[in-house]
């Protein structure tokens, strides 16, 4: 898995998740967006359109995140889900805790 | 790079049987997922949904044998038992550890557990594989997919 962060220029900060977020790397991207809240920015987009799977360690690390920016009044929206990932969240319910839009375009128009 | 052992049928039940066996070692679990992937789509391609399915059971069931099962304990193994037959596929995840009580774990998507950090593993499985079964010990975890 790699991560790729880039702020736009109305400063919603899009992290791209390549390859899977596993209880193997789950802890640098709690990392990346904790080093991002640090420096002051709070709205946040995830990208997953070129993730290809989640495991629950991945699942908690969103939902801790998630908090985070909660907690520091920020903004985290998901994007990018294809049909498999959107049905594990929606089995797991975790749908309903997170804002998920199609792409980054529509979840920008959110912010 | 971790690569599964061809090993002969175990209880004659045919196909091709597979093995990895590997310590316990968290940043091995992509290289595990990619290992089982590979000998399930020997031969034969499968669709792109039993792939997801795959991919997260087997990392999930790797995941907890090794902090759940073998506590993190690099000395404890860890192995994946592969059955590709022709029209499923069951994977063995086998720990070195004491064995738990699968029917003791809390349904994760209860109101009061959704903003929860763990927990979702074996509900996870469960909700993913056609089929799960376990040890009597609780340390082995058996999972059925379908091949297509």
């Amino acid at each position: 898995m790699t991560f790729t962060a880039v702020r736009d220029a109305g400063g919603v900060t899009v992290v791209g998740l390549e390859g899977q977020l596993i209880v193997a790397n789950r802890q640098d991207l709690k990392q990346l967006i904790q080093d991002a809240l640090d420096r002051g920015e709070r709205k946040f987009i995830l990208d997953f359109t070129r993730t290809a799977y989640i495991d629950s360690s991945g699942l908690g690390a969103l939902v801790s995140i998630s908090k985070k920016v909660r907690e520091s009044s920020g903004d985290l929206r998901l994007v990018g889900l294809n049909e498999d990932l959107r049905s594990l969240f929606e089995l797991t319910k975790l749908d309903t805790l997170f804002s998920i839009s199609e792409t980054a375009s529509e979840a920008l128009e959110g912010f | 790079m971790l690569t599964a052992a061809r090993v002969s049928p175990i209880d004659g039940s045919g196909g091709d049987q597979f093995r990895v066996e590997l310590p316990t070692d968290l940043t091995q679990v992509g290289q595990v997922v990619d290992a089982v992937i590979a000998c399930c789509t020997a031969g034969a391609l499968i669709s792109t949904r039993t792939q997801f399915r795959l991919c997260t059971v087997v990392a999930e069931a790797v995941a907890n044998a090794m902090v759940n099962g073998n506590r993190n304990d690099p000395s404890r193994r860890v192995t994946i038992d592969i059955q590709v037959q022709s029209n499923q596929i069951i994977i063995g995840v086998s720990d070195e550890g004491d064995g738990f009580d699968p029917m003791a774990i809390p349904d994760p998507t209860h109101d009061g557990a959704l903003e929860a950090t763990r927990g979702r593993g074996l509900f996870m499985i469960r909700s993913l594989a056609d089929q799960v079964a376990f040890n009597d010990r609780g340390n082995t975890i058996w999972m059925t997919l379908p091949r297509c």
